[in-house]
């Protein structure tokens, strides 16, 4: 393995290059391969936790749901109602996915330079990149030129503002105890991170942030419109909201979208708090330039992926709706205060004992 | 006024006729003595099922004023429905056995009966009929109203019933009626457009215009009769 | 537990509601009229509310049912006896062998036939069963009409084994069409008693299931407490029926209070559940206990069926008395009701549906104003009705 490493770190590729290569994995390969197998995993467990089968037409046990689903969106008739803002209401989807696939480009899935961009300040970069989603939901909803659609669109733009703040509140305490905003510098400090002692295993942030990790889950969870914050989508209710007037490939857009960005959120709740692509196998824990990780780095990672984004649709399919006035209580007399006092009782720690 | 006499009289008559068999319905009897006290004249007619059931018809007039002393003063507080009757034999017969039967077996058109009221009599062809309950007691009032056929209105219930709104939209669409006083006297059921009041007799079942029903049998005679041919009567 | 108070941010909250929508009542500003329906996920069929907005809240709302009038009353005045039973199953066609029941006990009265014990047993458990089918299916749409839809799946499941033995005996998952005047049509398959007995079982474990996931739950209870109070006068001006009544504290319930002979509520020993809040949290809980009630009377109703024949002597051909009667039974939805009105023919001459639903919706315009959106949903979820039932 250190022969593939060495031929590796001696590849001076030409910028053309690695960029073609950057946009093969992060734009194709890994939304492909990852969605397919994730969406029909997570399809499988939301069937059995309700008690029924999930997809198993569609290729080997169901495997292939997602092509279907691809194929079935694609065919059918793109319609536009009759008052939309035609340009306004072709876009949205784009605003919204445009969002998401930049996310991907920011999170590191192995040491250098297995990543698109190491972005220097990746925390900040990622927190603002996802609120560009907002614009397209709005967007989305006025478009529609329909009542329905404008609720839907009127509340997540409430909700979603009001829970970026709790999001940014707990990903502070990360960048405090990482003392950076360099998401490969977060992993590699929970490389690191030997808060209890010489144990010999480096902690996950989560150990110590634990409140902070259940306030970005529900963060998260909001700004996803997943239940219990999914009011922009109530099914029961507004019947898809924002979504209601897209048909065909627009709809599959938002289709992808959501789950393109559960995923894109799951990565960075497991870069900020689970390690990232970081696991302290006994051998390589401390060899983090070993060429092992380029292949292990992605495993672990999108493994990580696929708890947290379970999690995520677990508790989206197991409890109701809150109405808004609810869902902003919440975020303002729950969250926010959890996080700014976890936060300042980080920074208490950090000052004490370093 | 007479009628009501003679309807109580015509009651107890028979009661006293038939002694034995069904026993005298002490508390229902107690009701509507209590309805004739405060009401007086404008009870018009009554019937009691002993052990089951208190009919009471009332002049049109006082058709409020006796589901108020119901609600108020007999702990009826509970608004069941409120409907009309149409008491005009059906012109169309049984709709089934009309083309079809008198074609294949000769069935002669039936002559409709005379026209008759139930129980509590009545006048007229179209009767208001309304049921309250009491909670606590377990029993319920049917009330009943004569309209006369030239002016087809009564007063609203709802300041009593609230509910009273919704029966009568629908008995206004369905009938013909008019509730002088209610609130927001627009069709229930029925279209905007709709003209003609479905529920009266002489308004055809529109289905069985438009194509004869599949599900016709032939009638068997009653045991003991002479065996037409036939198949029993669907089960 | 009967009494719970709800608390004193649930009492500001309502009390808050009422505030605001007289005030934006009083300010006339344009507000935006929303059809909710008819075709909509939350109405359990095609009932169209024309709710008027100010932002999220609701200024007045109107249900607009008859999207589905089918013309009952009309119907009866040409079918036999027989055939109006067949015609009755569709009213609620979710507990279908209740809507026959007071039919057939209003034909009974009239015809002054009493059907013998074996009947009238058989035909309360299959009466309680359509309650368990019904209330069941109720417990789980309450979760896809709060947003948690894992409920829906388990209530259905769990409907199945009701479903399954009510077929066992009928024939028909949906439209038993099993009760006759004087009695019921078959008797009990070989094996069914125990049968019973497990799916009784099953929906107990149905119960703390969906109490667990659903009623119990602390976003539920948020949703649900203190929303859509109707108090006790109220509700019987508007002849609310069923759990509606009974949450708003009013203790009436037809099957201990009516007195219609043909049921054997007697020879069982249940209680009437009520809850004194008048939410809509109240209505789901009583609906829930009331299920659990059900199951207990079912097993006790399944160990004392008693033997003997099953249908009186009535004649092949029906043909009912002249007469008038008026039966009524507390069906799943609240009082169904009969009125029969006879002259002597195979035919009734009127007969009036008194469907429980068509009461239960029409307190929506009262029950409705000044709260938001969503709450609308929730207390039409609460209410609960069944389209064909307020359509007829």
């Amino acid at each position: 393995m250190s022969t593939v490493a060495t031929i590796l770190g001696e590849l001076t590729p030409a910028y053309w290059q690695s960029t073609l290569l950057r946009v093969l994995i992060i734009g194709i390969l890994v939304p492909t391969g990852a969605l397919i197998l994730a969406i029909v995993f997570l399809f499988k467990v939301m069937a059995w936790m309700q008690s029924r089968l999930g997809p198993y037409e569609a290729g080997p046990k169901g495997l292939l749901q997602l092509v279907a689903e691809v194929g079935k969106w694609l065919q059918k008739e793109d319609l536009i109602p009759r008052g939309a803002d035609r340009i306004v209401f072709k876009a949205a989807p784009f605003v919204i996915l445009a969002s998401t696939f930049v996310l991907y480009a920011a999170i590191p899935s192995g040491p250098d330079p297995a990543f698109a961009a190491n972005v220097p300040t990746g925390v900040y970069f990622i927190l603002a990149v996802s609120s560009l989603s907002v614009i397209g939901v709005l967007m989305a909803g006025w478009a529609s030129s329909n009542k329905y659609a404008l609720i839907g669109g009127i509340r997540a733009a409430g909700q979603l503002i009001a829970y970026e703040l709790p999001m940014v509140l707990a990903a502070v305490g990360v960048v405090i105890l990482a003392r950076s905003l360099n998401l490969q510098d977060i992993v590699t400090a929970q490389a690191q991170f030997h808060v209890l002692g010489d144990f010999g295993i480096a902690l996950p942030f989560i150990v110590v942030q634990l409140p902070l990790f259940v306030v970005f889950m529900a963060a998260v969870q909001a700004e996803l419109t997943q239940a219990p914050f999914d009011m922009p989508i109530a099914e029961s209710e507004i019947v898809a909201g924002y979504q209601i007037e897209y048909s065909g490939f627009r709809f599959l857009v938002f289709f992808l979208a959501e789950f393109a960005t559960a995923f894109g959120f799951a990565a960075i709740v497991s870069t900020l708090f689970l390690g990232g692509w970081y696991l302290p196998i006994p051998g390589l824990a401390d060899d983090l330039q070993s060429g092992w990780w380029y292949v292990l780095g992605p495993i672990i990672l999108f493994t990580k992926v696929m708890i947290v984004s379970f999690i995520v649709f677990w508790v989206r399919f197991t409890y109701p709706r809150f109405r808004e006035d609810q869902l902003q209580k919440f975020a303002w007399k729950w969250l926010i205060p959890i996080s700014l006092a976890w936060i300042t009782l980080t920074s208490v720690a950090v000052v004490v004992w370093q | 006024m007479s009628s009501s006499e003679t309807a109580t009289d015509a009651a107890e008559g028979t009661e006293a006729e038939e002694a034995e068999a069904p026993p005298r319905d002490d508390r229902r009897e107690a009701i509507l003595a209590r309805i004739t006290e405060v009401l007086g004249d404008a009870v018009v007619g009554s019937h009691i099922r002993p052990g089951d059931d208190l009919w009471v018809r009332v002049d049109r007039d006082a058709w409020p004023d006796v589901h108020e002393l119901a609600s108020r003063r007999l702990g009826c507080t509970y608004f069941s429905f409120l409907s009309g009757l149409d008491w005009l034999p059906s012109p169309f017969g049984r709709d089934m056995d009309s083309q079809e039967d008198i074609l294949t077996k000769g069935t002669e058109a039936k002559e409709p009966a005379p026209m008759a009221s139930g129980y509590a009599g009545g006048d007229t062809r179209f009767q208001v009929f309304s049921r309250v309950n009491s909670p606590t007691e377990a029993y319920g009032i049917t009330f009943k109203a004569d309209l006369p056929d030239d002016d087809l209105s009564i007063r609203t219930l709802v300041p009593i019933f609230a509910g009273a709104q919704w029966h009568e939209r629908e008995a206004r669409e369905m009938f013909g009626f008019t509730f002088t006083g209610n609130p927001y006297p627009v069709n229930l059921y029925l279209p905007g457009a709709f003209e003609g009041y479905p529920l009266r007799k002489d308004f055809p079942l529109l289905s069985r215009r438009v194509k004869p029903w599949p599900g016709i049998v032939d009638v068997e005679p009653m045991p003991g009769q002479d065996s037409d041919e036939g198949e029993g009567e669907d089960g | 537990m009967t009494a719970v108070v709800p608390d004193a941010e649930q009492r500001a909250y309502v009390a808050a509601q009422a505030a605001d929508a007289r005030v934006n009542v009083e300010f006339e500003s344009e507000g935006m009229t929303l059809n909710i329906g008819p075709q909509h996920p939350a109405t359990h069929g095609t009932l169209r509310i024309v709710a008027k907005l100010d932002g999220e809240q609701v200024v007045s709302c109107e249900p607009v049912p008859g999207y589905m009038h089918r013309g009952y009353e009309k119907l009866t005045e040409v079918r036999t006896y027989p055939q109006i039973n067949t015609l009755v199953n569709r009213l609620d066609w979710v507990g279908s062998f209740a809507n026959e029941v007071p039919f057939i006990l209003a034909a009974e009265k009239l015809m002054d036939v009493e059907a013998p014990p074996r009947a009238q047993h058989i035909r309360t458990i299959l009466f309680e069963m359509s309650r368990l089918a019904n209330i069941v299916l109720f417990l789980g749409d309450l979760g896809a009409q709060m947003g948690g839809v894992t409920a829906v799946f388990y209530g259905f499941r769990d409907r199945e084994f009701v479903l399954n033995q009510i077929e066992a005996v009928t024939g028909g998952r949906f439209h038993p069409n099993f009760d006759r005047i004087g009695g019921i049509k078959d008797d009990l398959p070989k094996g069914w008693i125990a049968e019973t007995k497990v799916a009784m079982q099953k929906v107990r474990e149905f119960c703390d299931e969906v109490e667990d996931l659903l009623i119990g739950n602390e976003i539920f209870k948020m949703r649900a407490r203190g929303v859509g109070v109707i108090p006790a006068d109220v509700a019987l001006s508007y002849g609310l029926s069923g759990a509606n009544l009974r949450a708003s504290g009013v203790d009436y319930d037809i099957r201990r209070d009516g007195g219609a002979p043909g049921l054997a509520y007697d020879k069982v020993d249940w209680k009437v559940i009520t809850h004194v809040d008048g939410d809509c949290f109240a209505r789901c809980w009583v609906r829930l206990q009331e299920v659990r009630e059900s199951v207990k009377i079912c097993e006790q109703l399944l160990d004392t069926i008693p033997a003997g024949p099953i249908m009186a002597k009535v004649p092949r051909i029906i043909k009912v008395p002249e007469g008038e009667a008026y039966a009524e039974t507390e069906n799943p939805l609240g009082i169904m009701g009969y009125y029969v009105a006879s002259k002597g023919d195979l035919t009734p001459f009127r007969v009036k549906i008194r469907t429980p639903s068509f009461n239960n919706i029409s307190v929506v315009p009262w029950v409705a104003k000044g709260v938001y959106v969503p709450d609308v949903i929730t207390i039409l979820a609460s209410l609960y009705f069944i389209l064909g039932d307020i359509d007829k």
